[in-house]
């Protein structure tokens, strides 16, 4: 069974249709990259998702249990956990403090532990008591994910892990993909960035505009095609 | 010798103003919400253990154990029912939600309890001294102090070193992304509302005990908290200690001037320490 299905989700971002009948799975085991320009309505269904947009048709189910409309702290409880865009640490929070309060409504005993994450992201261990926001860009987004796998959830939703950072730094936040996977823990990126949204992805969604233009495997989708569901435009 | 006694007198009367202003030092530094009917809630908090201890025969002391659960119920449901709902990017509704609520205290008191002033009887405790060298010192006044300053101490430790407190710290940080850990916001601000009345309920043991208070003197009081709060810098819970203390030396010593001036001079410190500091002695480093 599809683990996180969702079928024609409509969904606002303030007074403004950010999403028009979104159907998307992600099976079990998988990771899935959504791609799409700014403005394509990525965060608003990373959003809806999770609970924290209102979403205003359509159904969202994870190994279906509905939690369309639920709200996010029940969402999470759920196992559906997000890495938010621009990561959003607490400033006021150690990273140690950051990290524990992703386990804040865990419950019994995951695969992900303060020790797990430390051997996943050494350099966390040496700052962890620093305040979160003390830490440079690479290392933000590193407590972002630990905090998020605190939870241990099923399904992680990570959106716009590359936003400013260098490309070796992100070269170092998605080697940490493999053994978030092999944790049990399914994957769906959002990436700006197309050629990384390739390599990590077994399915790639495309969205413009509020829909989805385009989806496949990325050995099946040609350049010019991923072009045209990105842009709009077609190919002389 | 005559100073250093008014200044001393004056650092114990801070103790009591701390005690005020704590509780709305923590709710605006969680929820960013001015509670304008702190002061009559630790009126109401005071007629409450004034309820107790008649009806039971118990010293205050003892009265405000059975009294603090009663509150923090009470803020509990204040907060979910009330004030919750109108929480949100406009500062406006909870000031105004607040401001009604503060009329309808004192109404509900007046009908209640009459405006006949009323006080706490702790007995000879009262009246009891400690000499230090020259100078003599109410035991009261020092309890008061050190009650405030047990109570902002433990605020502090939950704050910093409970799961709580975390939760207490990350809402106030970003509600919408604690919400993304599983934090329900409006049951942090209800558990947040509710020990605030329970520090009000020791404020009120110490107010009531100190002075005559009547249905309608929350408001003075609930000015000299603010002015603590805001001269400490808004959400430090040392910093509001500092605060009281600071207004009610500025008390003391302008009352040793003149009597006239003791209110005054608090006011007047107020307005100086904002004038040197607009952001208080001690503001926390992410506003």
């Amino acid at each position: 069974m599809t683990l996180l299905s969702i079928s024609g989700l409509t969904a606002h971002y303030g007074d403004f249709q950010a999403l028009f009948g979104v159907d998307l799975a992600l099976e079990a085991g998988e990771t899935v990259a959504i791609i799409g320009a700014n403005g394509a309505g990525k965060t608003t269904l990373m959003r809806a998702i999770t609970g924290i947009a209102r979403v205003t048709a359509g159904r969202i189910s994870l190994d279906g249990r509905d939690l369309t409309g639920h709200p996010a702290p029940s969402i999470l409880s759920q196992g559906i956990a997000m890495v938010p865009e621009g990561r959003r640490l607490f400033p006021s929070l150690s990273v140690e403090e950051n990290l524990a309060i992703g386990a804040h409504v865990r419950k019994g005993n995951g695969y992900w532990t303060l020790p797990r994450i430390y051997e996943m992201f050494p350099i966390l261990a040496e700052r962890r008591h620093h305040p979160g926001t003390a830490l440079s860009g690479g290392q933000q987004q590193m407590v972002a994910i630990g905090r998020a796998l605190m939870s241990n959830p099923t399904v992680l939703l990570c959106d716009e892990l590359s936003l400013g950072l260098a490309p070796v730094v992100i070269k170092d936040i998605y080697a940490a993909f493999p053994r978030i996977k092999d944790s049990g823990t399914s994957i769906l990126v959002v990436e700006q960035d197309i050629g990384q949204a390739l390599r990590v992805a077994s399915r790639v969604y495309c969205m413009m505009e509020g829909r989805v233009t385009l989806s496949g495997r990325p050995a099946d989708l040609s350049r010019d095609a991923i072009h045209d569901a990105y842009f709009g435009v077609s190919h002389a | 010798m005559i100073w250093i006694d008014t200044l001393l007198q004056g650092i114990l009367l801070g103790g009591l103003y701390a005690l005020l202003a704590a509780g709305l030092s923590l709710v605006f530094g969680i929820m960013r919400l001015v509670n304008l009917a702190h002061g009559d809630l630790i009126i109401l908090a005071a007629y409450l253990i004034l309820t107790i201890a008649t009806a039971t025969g118990l010293h205050p002391f003892l009265a405000v154990l059975l009294a603090a659960p009663v509150m923090f119920a009470a803020g509990w449901l204040l907060q979910t029912h009330v004030l919750n709902r109108v929480l949100g990017d406009d500062i406006l509704p909870p000031l105004l939600v607040t401001f009604g609520l503060s009329v309808v205290t004192q109404n509900a008191l007046l009908e209640g309890f009459t405006a006949d002033s009323q006080k706490l009887t702790a007995g000879a405790i009262e009246s009891q001294a400690m000499h230090l060298g020259p100078l003599t010192l109410g035991v009261m006044p020092v309890l008061t102090l050190a009650s405030a300053v047990a109570v902002i101490f433990a605020l502090n430790q939950l704050f910093y070193r409970t799961a709580l407190g975390r939760a207490f710290r990350a809402t106030s940080d970003d509600a919408v992304t604690a919400q993304l850990m599983g934090i329900r916001p409006e049951r942090i601000f209800a558990m947040a509302t509710g020990i605030a009345l329970v520090v009000a309920c020791i404020a009120a043991l110490y107010l009531g005990t100190r002075a005559n208070f009547d249905p309608s003197i929350g408001p003075a009081r609930l000015l000299y908290a603010f002015e603590a709060v805001i001269i400490g810098g808004l959400g430090s819970l040392w910093g509001t200690l500092a605060g009281g203390v600071v207004i009610g030396v500025a008390q003391a010593m302008g009352s040793a001037i003149n009597p006239e001036w003791q209110i005054l001079s608090g006011h007047i410190a107020f307005v100086a320490v904002l004038l040197l500091r607009p952001r208080g002695l001690f503001p926390r480093a992410t506003d």
